[in-house]
């Protein structure tokens, strides 16, 4: 060799695909901004200041959890945005700011971090912080107002899930739905798909949402799998119920947190199957503990509830929906190929 | 065997059945194959394929001819060693090969006159045994990259049912370029070696797969294939979508035949034999010429090569030579390597020899070998949506980690053929080729296959 050139030595492969993890947080940032946009529209600028204060507290307990923790600085990953700005869409508009300082506290500290950071919690950290503030502020949680009146004092309203849980399914299911629609208590159709409605800031517009989905499935950030076997099985449980009402049964789906549930929480990388048949039972899973909860439980809402108990039953679910490797050989079935290996 | 189904050939071919899009990067691709001029020095290890390594039989001072054999092996899966040059031994000890290895080699200093070796004659081959025979005479190893010795793969057991032969000259490696000039510009060996072994291992059919991002390849390929209308129409022409890794030996099997070689198996045991287009034609010269393997055709590419062309070069020529002939370095190289970018080889300095099997040095800047910072896996199953074999790479890295060799066992570890798919497509940047084989050895460690 002429002269001593260093060069750098590595196994294979000596090239790279541009995907980054910063890249895929920020697709689904991009994904969540139609929603966000819609969450400011209808329930006005307090709106924006949750997820504001939501996405500020999380990037700084990532930061402040892992400079404590002696490590590496993770905030750069954007996973931290991903959280607040999901968690800020699972509250309602008047939740007290320090409720939300505390949301993130959980979300990020106690579920993400103390299991080892992104990718090594077992548990949807915004859904589970949901859940965590549901159980303990309860009436915060719950108090509603109606679209455009946010202010302190504004008057808490019934979400359309809670007037649905009301429905007697035996009787004319259509014709109580079209009483609550024209006393008002439950919006029409459109306001229902455009998110005029009451409810969480980030699930009422169900177009944004969808947008967004569509956006990550085209940037494949997503696969179909999860949301399509969640909102099929809630549907297809609802119609069988309702005696195949439609009407009932698009309320359902358009009605509380399912849309935002199924494209953005239970298709969180870290705690949903990594392989195709895992994900299709995952949401079968979802879809059924969702209807469940919402006809015969006691609250109106089981979406978060419903994704948590999945996210635990993951690595079961992947174990039992293992993939068979190329080649795979029948234990029984084959010829006694495998003395040549 | 008579399982043809198209579903499995979309699913092969198909998004989301494993591999990856990679930017094709054939830059040398309309340039003519140069010749390079004769080198003062060749090293030629006794280690060029996969096999038993061949012992010297010439030594210290000896005169050599071009085709004279050097180095030979008794063991059946191992391929002679031919001398590339004509001149004077200088030397017989071990070198460092491009994969860090050592081996024994010879060393000749070129008189300049590459003077034939006398008695090399075309062999007699009216046979399989006959043709087989010639093969391995002829030093031939793949020359896809490989570098299994060609007649292993021909001699055929006769216990199983080979009807189908597969004329790999997909070249999905990005880059690379030899078997696509190969198709320009030897075609007519090409042909002729495509029918010889048709008619000698008595194939039923012959698919000559190549992918849909070489148009001027398909023309003069679909000639050849069309060539055979009077003999029964059994060659035929297939394109394949081009998706790495389309040109690997079970992607290819599955591609054309729609036939899945079994885990640890070979294509054999599916009733087919894939050769390389480039090992095909040789044959078929070796067969006219008694020529054996002394040279072959390497792509010299990359961001820092000055003038990327393919080069015909002696087998043995040092890596830095064949560089300097394309006019050096444009910028300090950040990576040199040896083969494709997806499987080749980094090597640690320019000082090594060009071996037999050896397609591609590529020398890279910092950008275009693209380093990503490695992170967390965030579990996103990217890794395993690319894998042509369907495994988990990251649920094998962390087996792998715990030593748990049972379990790799039963996620399938061994049919891993390092492609690359998986850590390509990494966004957390994980080195997920280099956990697979380390995977490979925790098993190996424990006695488990």
């Amino acid at each position: 060799m002429s002269d001593k050139r260093i060069l750098t030595v590595s196994a294979s492969p000596h090239t790279k695909s541009s995907s980054t993890v910063t890249g895929i947080m920020l697709d689904v940032i991009i994904a969540l901004v139609p929603a966000a946009f819609a969450g400011i529209a209808v329930f006005g600028f307090r709106a924006a200041l949750v997820m504001a204060v939501c996405v500020v507290s999380c990037v700084a307990f990532e930061y402040a959890s892992r400079t404590l923790l002696h490590r590496s600085n993770t905030i750069g990953d954007l996973s931290a945005v991903v959280t607040g700005l999901l968690l800020a869409f699972n509250l309602p508009v008047n939740i007290p700011i320090w409720m939300c300082i505390i949301g993130s506290l959980v979300a990020i500290v106690v579920v993400k971090q103390m299991f080892g950071g992104i990718g090594h919690n077992f548990a949807n950290p915004a859904i589970t912080a949901r859940i965590v503030l549901l159980v303990s502020f309860a009436s915060a949680m719950t108090g509603f107002t109606a679209p455009g009146r946010a202010s302190v004092d504004a008057v808490t309203t019934a979400t359309p899930l809670s007037y649905l849980s009301s429905v007697d399914l035996s009787g004319d299911i259509t014709a109580q739905l079209e009483a609550f629609i024209s006393d008002g208590d439950l919006p029409g159709v459109f306001n229902m798909c455009f998110g005029v409605r009451a409810g969480c800031i980030g699930e009422v517009c169900s177009v944004a949402l969808i947008l967004g989905a569509v956006y990550l499935m085209l940037r494949g950030v997503i696969s179909f799998h999860i949301p399509v076997a969640y909102i099929l099985t809630t549907a297809v449980f609802m119609l069988i119920v309702s005696d195949f009402n439609i009407l009932f049964t698009v309320y359902e789906i358009l009605g509380g947190g399912l849309l935002l549930g199924a494209f953005f929480m239970a298709t969180d990388y870290s705690t949903s199957p990594i392989n195709k048949a895992g994900k299709i039972v995952f949401g079968i899973g979802c879809g059924i503990l969702t209807a469940v909860i919402r006809l015969y439980g006691s609250l109106p809402e089981g979406v978060s509830y419903s994704i948590l108990l999945m996210n635990i039953a993951t690595p079961l679910i992947e174990k039992a929906t293992a993939p068979k490797y190329f080649g795979f050989i029948k234990p029984k079935k084959e010829k006694k190929e495998e003395g040549a290996a | 065997m008579a399982n043809l189904r198209p579903d499995a050939i979309l699913k092969a071919i198909g998004k989301g059945k494993g591999g990856v899009s990679v930017a094709h990067n054939k830059i040398t691709a309309e340039k003519e194959t140069v010749r390079m001029p004769v080198p003062e020095i060749v090293t030629l290890p006794m280690l060029q394929h996969i096999g038993a390594p061949c012992t010297p039989t010439v030594k210290k001072g000896d005169k050599v001819c071009v085709g004279q054999i050097i180095g030979d092996s008794d063991k059946y899966v191992s391929a002679p060693i031919h001398a590339s040059v004509s001149g004077k031994v200088t030397a017989v000890q071990d070198v460092k090969l491009a994969n860090g290895k050592m081996a024994p080699a010879v060393t000749i200093e070129s008189d300049g006159e590459m003077t034939l070796f006398e008695g090399l004659e075309p062999p007699k081959v009216t046979n399989k045994s006959e043709l087989v025979a010639a093969v391995r005479a002829s030093g031939l190893v793949g020359l896809g990259g490989a570098g299994f010795p060609t007649h292993v793969k021909l001699n055929t057991p006769e216990d199983k049912n080979i009807d189908t032969l597969i004329i790999n000259a997909a070249e999905c490696e990005p880059y690379i370029t030899v078997d696509y000039r190969e198709c320009l510009e030897n075609s007519w060996n090409i042909m002729n070696g495509v029918y010889l072994l048709q008619e000698l291992l008595g194939f039923e059919k012959v698919i000559i797969a190549v992918e849909d991002n070489k148009p001027e390849a398909i023309k003069i390929l679909k000639n050849i294939a069309d060539s055979d209308l009077d003999h029964g129409n059994k060659v035929r022409l297939m394109t394949l979508k081009s998706r790495y890794p389309q040109g690997a030996e079970k992607m290819m099997v599955l591609s054309a035949t729609g036939r899945k070689v079994p885990a640890g198996g070979l294509p054999s045991d599916v009733g087919c034999v894939v050769m390389n287009v480039a090992s095909t034609a040789f044959i078929s010269r070796y067969v006219r010429t008694g020529k054996p393997l002394t040279s072959r055709s390497v792509t010299v590419s990359g961001n820092c090569i000055k003038n990327p062309m393919n080069v015909r070069v002696p087998v043995g020529t040092e890596l830095q030579k064949i560089i300097d002939f394309c006019g050096g370095f444009v910028s300090e190289p950040y990576k040199i390597l040896s083969g494709g970018p997806m499987m080749g080889t980094a090597v640690t300095g320019t000082d090594v020899p060009l071996l037999k099997s050896n397609n591609a040095i590529l020398a890279f800047s910092k950008d275009e070998a693209r380093v990503k910072p490695e992170r967390d896996c965030i579990r996103c199953g990217r890794c395993h949506n690319a894998c042509p074999m369907s495994l988990i790479p990251t649920q094998i890295e962390k087996y792998a980690a715990l030593g748990d060799a049972e379990m790799l066992k039963k996620l399938g570890t061994s049919v891993c053929m390092e492609c690359g798919s998986c850590a390509y497509s990494c966004p957390a940047g994980k080195p997920l080729v280099q956990h697979m084989r380390l995977a490979k050895d925790v098993m190996r460690k424990a006695g488990i296959k």
